[in-house]
């Protein structure tokens, strides 16, 4: 694999190899001293152009257990801001000798774009509404450590809110059913896409009719923002329909698990403590995030070295 | 004086006849049509089409303002290797053509490159903002008879219906850029399953047609003439087709690039394939045809919108729309069989002539005195393109790699060789 730029350019053998990589991480992450040689020399540069805590830290604490060197960027104190193009900065941060860029940017297609433009591998750490593949393998890897299935035929997966502006939502569609997962999105109109009919998907207005068939309850953020679009009258009108109570989980079979991407929205899309939820697994999609990045970059930029070594 | 020219061995495409003839060109104008005809340079015609220059009723040329992009010379260039005699400069220049100096300049310097006729079109508004009337009198009285704010739709229907009222008064044309901008905030492409994929906000076909119907009625009522640029779906295309029924004077243009290319091409997250309006379905390219051959759709037009190497190296949502049109226009038409050649002549040389008001000049049957603005092309002929050898000072043609079909071999403007045998003179 030289880049990691969408789920469905994976397939379904990339998918299971990286889950199950992931596994050795999750071993390694639990020994006394969590880091091993592996990509010793090589160099990972975050190239962030949009705002991330989660997502920035684990791939950096991943490269690092790994022994790989990093370098961040930062948009607000770049020569970006001097009027530098994309394609130069890429070029820059190339020559003084880059092994892999992890991508996040607003714009659609972006981590596509540099690909073509530097030999070092791209992991695509978000690109606009479009994709969010390592978020994805995370919720897979949750789901499976959770469940102990490897394949999720039988279940039926609900992924519940702004389905039109998200990327994590894209790729979670495409890896659940991969997986062999049934999946039912919930959202007003308004924020699904025009046209889904050609997804692997069915579609549901009404949270309170699917959640007593639901095995895992996807909730995405709703951002604010999307009033002023007239996406939704009000968060609260929202949060009414659509948004996480007490009396909801209620109504949840008793082994559904709960999951978000966060950042959540408390009192819009959860109005909750995660922490209230019986089987939510918020917390593991954080902790799994680490185990998952490592297995990603090991992948791409690992050459047999051995992850039993100490470094 | 210049030389006599005899155009050898081609076929001379008029309106109503197909003659296997030679043709001399002396003075700028056309000498004799016969026989083993004699002059002093002789241009080889043989497996040649032999028509009046097409005339483009829709080029940016970015001169003044965005030289870096393309200037009137070089866009000029391009034009005549394309067979164009006349290109109509699109007003969204800067400082825009709102003024009678700007109108000027842009003739001008379209005299200065004496490579095809460069029409200025005037805008609608001042400063294509859609708020009030350009001072289209004086503009008129400066020689300018169509009208556009391209790039942008006029919004303001009780503006609109003014500024047809207004244009009627001088006899002018109005063309519109249909596109309701409420329903394309942060549109990138075509409203499809593609769009749906990449998460990108759509460009859907009815902000296009709500415009399309609107500037219809408003003829109706003000009887003003009125010309859709770019028509790009299948409603379109009824809507006009219905209009032009009631016989309203209403005329219509579409691109080489929406009869050829696709939605999908905009998954390669390329910008050369981003243009607004959007590249749109199969579905929609087999109306625009069929409204080539019933004479719903009058002209094609390239929408020629050069835009510099780094402009289109950004991403789909920053880079701007436009792609180039000139040199490739008749090898995409005949490439794409949507008509016959005597069709592809009408629709761009006398059709489009005739909507630009130059029809005294350009595509004129070439007979005995009428100017020389002519175009030799060989319909048959395949190529690949190679932007690195384009005329243009841009190379955002989304044609590279395609197998175009059809060429032009020589051009004649005025009189003058312009290009002979693929290769531009000046």
């Amino acid at each position: 694999m030289k880049h990691l730029l969408a789920i469905d350019e994976l397939g379904l053998d990339g998918l299971n190899a990286l889950l199950n990589l992931t596994d050795h991480m999750v071993e390694i992450n639990q020994r006394p001293v969590p880091k091993v040689p592996a990509l010793r020399g090589r160099t990972v540069a975050s190239l962030f152009f949009e705002d991330s805590t989660r997502t920035r830290l684990s791939f950096e604490t991943a490269a690092k257990r790994l022994s790989a060197d990093t370098m961040t960027f930062n948009v607000s104190t770049s020569s970006v801001n001097k009027g530098e193009s994309l394609r130069d900065t890429v070029a820059t941060i190339t020559d003084m000798g880059v092994d892999a860029f992890v991508v996040r940017h607003k714009s659609v297609g972006i981590p596509w774009q540099i690909s073509e433009w530097t030999k070092a591998s791209i992991i695509n750490a978000g690109d606009g509404a479009h994709q969010h593949p390592t978020q994805a393998l995370v919720d897979c890897y949750t789901i499976r450590e959770a469940t102990h299935a490897k394949s999720f035929s039988g279940m039926h997966m609900v992924i519940v809110g702004d389905i039109k502006h998200s990327r994590v939502a894209r790729s979670n569609i495409q890896a659940f059913s991969m997986l062999g997962a049934a999946v039912t999105l919930v959202a007003p109109p308004t924020l699904l896409p025009p046209d889904v009919s050609h997804w692997p998907v069915s579609v549901s207005h009404n949270l309170d009719d699917v959640l007593p068939q639901t095995d895992v309850l996807y909730m995405l953020r709703l951002q604010s923002e999307r009033m002023a679009q007239g996406h939704v009258p009000t968060l609260r009108e929202y949060s009414e329909q659509y948004g996480l109570t007490q009396k909801r989980v209620m109504n949840l079979q008793a082994q559904a698990i709960v999951m978000h991407p966060g950042p959540m929205n408390r009192g819009v899309e959860m109005q909750i403590d995660p922490s209230d939820v019986k089987n939510s697994l918020i917390h593991r999609q954080v902790a799994n995030g680490v185990a998952v990045r490592m297995a990603v970059l090991f992948d791409l930029l690992g050459s047999g070295s051995n992850l039993a070594g100490q470094a | 004086m210049t030389k006599s020219i005899v155009i050898k061995g081609g076929t001379i495409v008029n309106r109503s006849s197909e003659q296997a003839l030679d043709l001399k060109i002396e003075n700028g104008l056309v000498e004799q049509i016969g026989k083993n005809l004699k002059g002093e340079v002789y241009l080889d015609a043989s497996g040649c089409v032999v028509s009046s220059g097409f005339v483009d009723l829709h080029a940016h040329l970015r001169e003044p303002g965005k030289e870096e992009a393309e200037t009137i010379e070089t866009g000029s260039r391009a034009g005549a290797l394309g067979g164009y005699t006349a290109l109509v400069a699109m007003p969204n220049t800067d400082p825009p053509q709102d003024s009678v100096a700007v109108i000027d300049f842009v003739r001008e310097q379209g005299k200065r490159a004496a490579l095809v006729e460069v029409v200025p079109s005037g805008c609608i508004t001042l400063g294509r903002q859609g708020e009030s009337l350009a001072p289209m009198a004086e503009l008129a009285a400066a020689g300018v008879s169509l009208f556009t704010d391209d790039g942008s739709g006029v919004q303001d229907a009780s503006l609109m219906r003014r500024a047809l009222e207004y244009a009627r008064g001088l006899g002018v044309t109005l063309a519109q850029h249909c596109e309701v901008a409420e329903l394309t905030k942060g549109a990138v492409m075509n409203e499809c399953q593609c769009c749906t994929n990449l998460g990108l906000p759509g460009w859907p076909a009815i902000a296009e047609e709500l415009m399309v119907f609107r500037d219809i009625e408003l003829v109706r009522i003000t009887g003003a003439t009125m010309h859709f640029l770019h028509l790009s779906t299948k409603r379109s295309v009824e809507l006009v087709r219905a209009a032009k029924r009631d016989g309203l004077p209403i005329t219509a243009e579409v691109t080489p690039h929406h009869l050829s290319l696709t939605e999908e091409l905009l998954t390669s997250y390329d910008p050369v394939f981003k243009v607004n309006p959007p590249l749109r379905s199969m579905h929609d390219i087999a109306a625009l045809k069929a409204g080539l051959i019933d004479g719903t759709i009058d002209a094609i037009a390239t929408d020629h919108a050069p835009h510099p190497r780094r402009d289109k190296e950004m991403s789909l949502d920053m880079a701007p729309p436009g792609m180039l049109g000139l040199e490739t226009a008749l090898g995409v038409v005949l490439a794409e069989g949507a008509c016959e050649v005597r069709d592809v002549v009408a629709l761009m040389s006398w059709n489009p002539a005739k909507i630009a008001r130059v029809d005294d000049r350009h595509g004129l049957d070439l007979v005995a005195g009428a100017v020389a603005n002519i175009c030799v092309f060989d319909p048959e002929i395949k190529w690949k393109v190679d932007p690195e050898r384009m005329a243009s000072k841009s190379i955002n043609t989304p044609y590279i790699g395609r197998s175009l079909k059809g060429r032009v071999r020589h051009t004649i403007f005025n009189g003058a060789t312009t290009v002979v045998d693929g290769q531009a003179q000046r």
